[in-house]
């Protein structure tokens, strides 16, 4: 059935002033329900987990096994807090020894879209094989999409063993 | 906006459907009455929101189930908030549909043409239950688990159809995966279209018959909108209201993670389904299955079919004095069984995740007021203490805070009695999940001699030494190890372990200094003439560590 114009109809029904009211109402109600529902939501959804404590460094190799001059991939178990589980998995580092033993040790991952790098040895860099990124030896752009150098954790040596702790923050 | 309007008008029709939708006409005597089927449709769509919310972040196995509740209600902002909502939203749909199942009962309104109606609607109040009865058991904690253990077994008494019912549930052996999955699969995937196309046929009906009007109504008819849509917005709004209030203030349930082998737990249904539970009790032997299965049974029918039992004319609401008395006595016998049940149910010792374990260890470890007060970590023997070193190592701090502080793993200082073994333990560490189903917590991946002492340390751990133990100096727990590791137990005494061959050396500290002790290991004739003990040749950490491990041992009580 065809419903003539609406306003017109419903003058016959309800007063005016009455049917914007209770327009108003409807409105106005289911508004704030929708708000009282989303607002959670959206919290629920885009808030980060509360953090946990969780053991942040660990010991890696003897720092006498790792050459110096030339970038080695070490890995390493560390804790991963995944949503509800704690698991322990395999991480990885590039590290470089300098000669001064002092230690470098970056995030395996290219800074464009994360793929896995590795150390060209004849080049002497680090290349990314999916979109051609290249790093110098101290994790700085050389070429590519990259945005940034290589992504470092932070490092210190205890009784002559290695141990990696968090990413430092980028500056 | 107007233009737009216009054009999905012209392509689909949307803006006159609407219309025909809102400005249906609707009898004058419809009134706030009439508000109660709106508020259940509104509460079902509070369902599937919330409901889908909580499975961004739900794992559905038994296995993670549990925890990922609890990761929603611990770690997640707005969580306990969300799933307040769903919890409590289902509790008072079950109450709202059941209020507009009455109130179309005392008005009669189920008689010819709306038979068909009436009977879609009781099969709205059963997926309603279904919704409630498989929801129940996702959160795979004790209450979910003895529950659904309960329900199952009394599907199984159907007759003829028992077992097939049971295998339907998956749950011939035991509840577990498969009745897991079926619950789920039903409570999310089954139920909720089949929701949906039944309130639409449901609406479809209402609309085909028209709202029943009181009889004798010969005014003008209205329309549906705005005015009763005003009313049943004031309905909606203040149902949601106190749902929200529910969802802020009262704190929904998650008990320990499910434990097939607890013969302390009380089961209990939900709520709602109460009646039935104590209804049961008074049926005995063989009888049983009449309160079971053949009663409730019998009731649905007569439910389906009340319009075609009550076959009058439509008459006004004062004459019908039998339908509200038949009204009144059952929710007396409701509320009298739900109440003998609420009474008999004795308290469940293991509510919540707040218990306390009776500690056997706590006299032992509580401070002796004579002795002058040793650190929480001379009371170990050195096994124990390599274990602190181990625990610290692996970071198990890190789920298990202790301290009354919340983590993810339950709280050390209170396993329960037939945990505190090493024998329980040991595999517990090796393969968590094994042994515990649904542990979150990974493998320990470490030697015999270490998951031992790891395993002797925990059960070493009290409410009163835990926050002073988790502060021991680390030349304590690596000393210790350095102890350990060179077997000097095979031949030393510390605290009462070890063996007599060689001298104890609890308090070996006041009879010698660290010189003597480091010339002792490096050649021990030299300092004390007959020993027959081999040199040790630690390195330097190990023995600074060892020595002022073994230089701070307080001599034996």
């Amino acid at each position: 059935m065809d419903q003539p114009n609406g306003t017109q109809q419903a003058a016959v029904d309800v007063p005016p002033t009455r049917r914007a009211f209770y327009i108003g109402f409807i409105n106005g109600a289911m508004g704030l329900i929708g708000l009282a529902l989303a607002a959670p939501a959206a919290i629920y959804l885009l808030f980060p987990p509360k953090l946990r404590k969780q053991a942040e460094w660990v010991e890696t190799a003897d720092l006498s096994t790792i050459p110096t001059g030339t970038p080695t991939e070490i890995s390493f178990q560390r804790t991963r807090v995944d949503g509800w589980k704690v698991t322990n998995v395999k991480a990885t580092a590039w590290v470089v020894k300098k000669p001064n033993n002092e230690v470098v040790a970056f995030t395996p991952e290219c800074t464009h879209l994360a793929c896995a790098y590795h150390w060209d040895d004849p080049s002497h860099t680090f290349v990314c094989p999916c979109h051609g990124s290249v790093f110098s030896i101290d994790g700085k752009v050389l070429g590519g999409p990259a945005p940034r150098p290589l992504d470092r954790f932070m490092t210190k040596i205890d009784t002559g063993k290695l141990e990696i702790g968090p990413v430092e923050p980028q500056a | 906006m107007r233009t737009i309007i216009d054009w999905l008008e012209h392509r689909t029709g949307v803006e006159s459907a609407v219309k025909s939708f809102l400005y249906e006409e609707i009898p004058a005597s419809a009134g706030w009455h009439q508000i109660i089927g709106s508020m259940a449709v509104f509460f079902f769509v509070i369902q599937v929101f919330t409901g889908a919310l909580l499975a961004f972040n739900y794992a559905p196995t038994p296995g993670e189930a549990y925890n990922s509740v609890k990761y929603i209600m611990t770690e997640l902002t707005g969580g306990p908030l969300i799933r307040g909502l769903h919890h409590w939203g289902a509790s008072m749909m079950l109450i709202i549909v059941v209020l507009h199942m009455i109130q179309v009962f005392i008005y009669g309104a189920y008689k010819k043409p709306r038979e068909a109606t009436w009977m879609v609607g009781v099969t709205l109040l059963l997926i309603t239950l279904a919704f409630g009865l498989t929801g129940y058991l996702l959160p795979w904690d004790n209450r979910a688990y003895w529950g659904t253990v309960v329900t199952t077994q009394i599907a199984s008494q159907a007759p003829i159809a028992g077992p097939y019912l049971l295998r339907l549930l998956g749950s011939q052996g035991a509840v577990g995966n498969v009745t897991f999955s079926r619950f789920y699969a039903l409570h999310t995937v089954l139920l909720p279209p089949l929701t949906i196309i039944i309130i639409g046929v449901h609406i479809y009906l209402v609309r085909k018959h028209g709202v029943a009007a009181a009889p004798g109504d010969t005014a003008p008819k209205r329309k549906f909108f705005p005015e009763q849509v005003f009313k049943d917005t004031v309905g909606i709004a203040l149902a949601f209201i106190v749902l929200f209030a529910m969802a802020v203030i009262a704190k929904v349930p998650l008990e320990r993670l499910a434990d097939p082998t607890d013969t302390a737990y009380i089961p209990r249904p939900e709520w709602y389904f109460l009646f039935l539970f104590q209804f049961l009790k008074f049926f005995k032997g063989s009888l049983e299955v009449v309160g079971s299965v053949v009663m409730p049974g019998v009731a649905v029918l007569t439910l389906f079919l009340i319009p075609f039992i009550d076959r009058g004319p439509m008459i006004r609401l004062g004459k019908r004095t039998f339908a509200i008395t038949f009204v009144l006595l059952a929710a007396i016998a409701w509320t009298g069984l739900t109440t003998a049940a609420v009474v008999t149910t004795p308290k469940n010792q293991e509510s919540a995740e707040d218990t306390s374990q009776p500690d056997a260890d706590a006299a032992v470890n509580a401070p002796a007021s004579t002795a002058p007060a040793l650190a929480a970590w001379q009371k170990l023997n050195p096994e124990e203490l390599t274990g602190l070193g181990i625990f610290k190592k692996q970071g198990c701090m890190g789920c298990h805070p202790g301290a009354g502080q919340k983590g993810i793993g339950p709280d050390l200082t209170k396993i329960p009695a037939g945990q505190r073994n090493v024998a329980w333990l040991v595999p517990h560490f090796k393969n968590p999940s094994q042994i515990v189903p649904g542990s979150a917590m990974p493998p320990v991946d470490l030697s015999g001699p270490d998951l031992n002492a790891l395993a002797l340390f925990v059960l070493k751990l009290t409410p009163q030494n835990e926050q002073a133990l988790q502060a021991a100096p680390d030349f304590a727990t690596r000393g210790a190890a350095v102890y350990q590791m060179n077997h000097c137990n095979a031949c030393h005494q510390i605290n009462g372990v070890g063996s007599t061959l060689g001298p104890a050396l609890d308090g070996v500290g006041l009879r010698h200094d660290r010189a003597w002790l480091e010339k002792h290991f490096a050649d021990p004739p030299s300092v004390s003439k007959d020993s027959i003990m081999p040199a040790y040749k630690f390195m330097p950490m190990d023995m600074d560590a060892i020595c002022k491990y073994l230089l701070q041992l307080p001599n034996r009580a």
